[in-house]
């Protein structure tokens, strides 16, 4: 188990492993979701309070799941990376941190258009949706601290800092609001926990199953991805990605475009692999 | 470990005395939060009973944003002219003097604030009672705010047009220090106990004396290599 | 340990009152060699150099001479602790309190004093600083001590900096780039700073884009271009 571990952690085999692992995940996550929001919006009943803007929880509750697991992977990912100085995890960081951005958002925005019809407004300064709104900023902060050194490296470890001490940020701020708002004598806040927990009937329940399973291997899949393009981007020089990742598509590329001939790459052609960081050409190398 | 109090406290006493080099550019912060709370009533109506519901969170807010002020250059001269590098070669560790960096900042940034807090208080109409949990929970949330914003300038050093960032970065530690340090004085102005905040806000002054030298210092290090 | 012994006992054979001497100045540590061995450092994504091995014997004065960009710098931080290698071993290398390290940068703060900054180094590294004085008077810029850092000239600057070589003692120097903005006297009393240091037994590991003089004892040159 240890020496898969180890080996897996090697730039070349992981790209070898999550190429043949993130076409499965991809094909399982759309046909969860899929089967999964048929379920949701067309089987299951409408809810007897809230009609049928109860039927927004099969997009909400699985990004909302997934905002706070990403983060809690990207700091995991971080502590590795700081202690160990493992490339991969470093990459891990940077890349989960754009699709916990968009999952926060996700759940802000359904949130927002749940509220709308149940409490009368888009928004509240209700404990969960501040903590959410708090946990976008986070991200943000990671998102732009990478994007604010020139070094991937550096940056990287550096957004590694931030996701660890976020992390323990995250259960802080979330107690912080909750007590702030208790401090609100009488508002009329429902909250998230009483639409979910009483008695959800089977025919509501296994949809959300299905929608909050496929999301998370939509999730792997992405993550992967676009891991393997961090990984290609940061390692452009090495002997691996010449041989295993750039022959095949430029081969394939160079036999449709004429003007592209002779073995030097053409930078553009490498972004189609792995996101360019310096825009310098990889012989600078 | 005598060795280490000495290093400590040679960092704590250059940054005073480097503070007192440059008397226009240390009494920035106090003349920024000045200015600010005392701009606040202007945007009301005269006269509004309103501005003293407020008075809690302007304090707090006046107090945080001057303790932002000029943050993301806090370490930059240090880094530029290599006084850095013998920080972390020195037989001392690293965090400790990041610490004592930090505890010297505090000192000139937030302590001005907390005295020229009662004077603002009352300018703003806030109850005398709670006058004195303002002062508690200032005492209590400045480090806060003070070491998390070194942790996000020492997280921006190497990357020279990350100024910009650092609100997003500090935002997320910040606003638990403004929830309960402004929710005490609110339960304090209706007469409910305080106690609850300001113990939240000492645990959590607890927390970044002891995690963020740290966490600072480990950017830090990453953004000199 | 055995090592150590073993490398003593030899050098006792070849050299011996250069060791006695040796002996007089620095204690027995740092009397071990430096040695790399397949050293491969990176700059964030960059691999600067890779598979260097060599070693550095005590009372040496290693010139890392290279192109601009060939790592000169990186390895001397490297060597003196300020950078993790990527592969490759350092081995006898000095501790915290043995060795000095002068980097391109001076580390003097503009806004105090020649005399506030080193005083403020001497506590940082727990060493007194008793011997500040005769050491920027030996380097010339002891009439400076009390003006501010930043009216001072690059190379005052510099000078003032290579003072905290003779005011604290320390066996292993690491200085890049000793020579930049020093004008000719100063290039001699460096010089003899170097011949004195080598002289006690101290070991030196130097960039520089100037050539060194000959006169120098134990000089050795590690060219970094690949």
């Amino acid at each position: 188990m240890w020496t898969w571990f180890h080996r897996l952690a090697s730039p070349p085999s992981f790209y070898r492993f999550a190429d043949r692992l993130a076409p499965w995940l991809l094909g399982l996550g759309l046909l969860l979701l899929a089967v999964g929001c048929y379920g949701g919006l067309f089987i299951a009943p409408a809810d007897y309070q809230q009609g049928d803007a109860f039927r927004v929880i099969y997009v909400h509750v699985p990004a909302a799941a997934l905002s706070l697991f990403v983060y809690v992977l990207m700091a995991v990912a971080g502590a590795i990376a700081l202690v160990w100085r493992m490339k991969l995890a470093e990459c891990a960081v940077v890349a989960a941190a754009p699709i916990g951005a968009s999952f926060t958002a996700l759940a802000l925005v359904t949130g927002m258009l749940w509220g709308k019809p149940t409490w009368g407004a888009y928004w509240v300064w209700d404990a969960r949706l501040t903590s959410e709104l708090v946990l976008l900023f986070l991200y943000l902060g990671v998102i732009g601290l990478n994007q604010a050194y020139s070094d991937a490296r550096t940056a990287a470890r550096a957004c590694a800092w931030l996701a660890l001490v976020g992390v323990v940020n995250v259960p802080i701020v979330h107690y912080s609001v909750q007590w702030w708002n208790s401090l609100h004598q009488g508002s009329t806040i429902l909250s998230l926990e009483a639409v979910r927990d009483p008695k959800i009937s089977s025919s509501m329940l296994w949809p959300l199953l299905l929608t909050l399973s496929g999301s998370f291997a939509f999730f792997f899949a992405v993550w992967l991805r676009r891991l393997q393009n961090e990984v290609v981007a940061r390692e452009r020089g090495a002997n691996w990605v010449r041989d295993c990742v750039l022959q095949a598509p430029l081969a394939a590329v160079s036999n449709e475009q004429s003007g592209m001939t002779g073995p030097e790459l053409d930078p553009s052609m490498q972004s189609r692999q792995g996101r360019q960081r310096h825009g310098e050409p990889r012989g600078a190398d | 470990m005598n060795a280490m109090l000495d290093a400590a406290w040679a960092v704590f006493v250059r940054e005073l005395r480097l503070a007192l080099r440059r008397p226009a550019e240390a009494t920035q912060p106090l003349v920024f939060y000045c200015v600010l709370a005392l701009l606040f009533p202007l945007g009301l109506a005269a006269q509004d009973v309103g501005l003293r519901a407020f008075a809690p969170a302007i304090v707090w807010v006046s107090a945080l944003l001057a303790a932002l002020l000029g943050i993301e250059r806090l370490f930059r001269a240090d880094v530029d002219d290599g006084t850095l590098e013998q920080w972390l070669l020195a037989d001392v560790p690293f965090p400790m003097l990041v610490g004592a960096k930090l505890a010297a900042q505090w000192l000139l940034i937030a302590a001005p604030l907390i005295v020229a807090a009662p004077l603002i208080a009352l300018a703003l109409n806030l109850q005398p009672q709670a006058i004195g949990v303002l002062l508690l929970g200032l005492l209590f949330g400045t480090p806060v705010l003070v070491f998390s914003g070194g942790f996000a300038a020492a997280l921006t050093v190497g990357a020279p047009r990350a100024g910009l960032l650092i609100p997003i970065l500090v935002l997320p530690m910040m606003c638990p220090a403004l929830i309960f340090g402004a929710g005490a004085v609110r339960a304090a102005q209706v007469g409910l106990s305080v106690e609850g905040p300001l113990y939240f806000l000492a645990a959590m002054m607890v927390l970044s004396l002891t995690l963020l030298p740290w966490a600072a210092a480990g950017a830090l290090r990453n953004a000199l290599e | 340990m055995a090592n150590e012994g073993r490398y003593c006992k030899s050098q006792e054979r070849r050299r011996v009152p250069h060791r006695l001497h040796c002996a007089r100045n620095f204690p027995a540590l740092a009397m071990s060699p430096l040695s790399v061995s397949d050293l491969a450092v990176s700059r964030g994504d960059r691999t600067v150099f890779s598979g260097l091995s060599f070693r550095v014997e005590p009372g040496e004065i290693l010139h890392v001479q290279g192109r601009n960009g060939a790592g000169k710098t990186t390895l001397l931080e490297t060597l003196g602790g300020l950078r993790v290698q990527i592969a490759g071993t350092i081995a006898g290398g000095p501790g915290a309190s043995e060795r000095h390290w002068l980097g391109h940068r001076s580390a003097l703060n503009a806004a105090l004093t020649p005399l506030e900054n080193l005083r403020f180094w001497c506590a940082l590294n727990g060493a007194g600083d008793s011997e500040l004085l005769p050491a920027l008077d030996q380097l010339g810029v002891k009439a400076q001590r009390n003006r501010l850092c930043g009216t001072l000239s690059t190379g005052q600057r510099r000078r003032v900096a290579l003072s905290r070589l003779l005011a604290v003692k320390r066996p292993w120097w690491f200085l890049d780039e000793p020579l930049a903005g020093i004008d000719a006297a100063g290039l001699q009393l460096i010089t003899q700073l170097l011949a004195a240091h080598a002289g006690e037994g101290g070991t030196a590991v130097v960039t520089s884009h100037q050539a060194l003089p000959d006169s120098l004892p134990r000089l050795r040159a590690l060219a970094l271009d690949a």
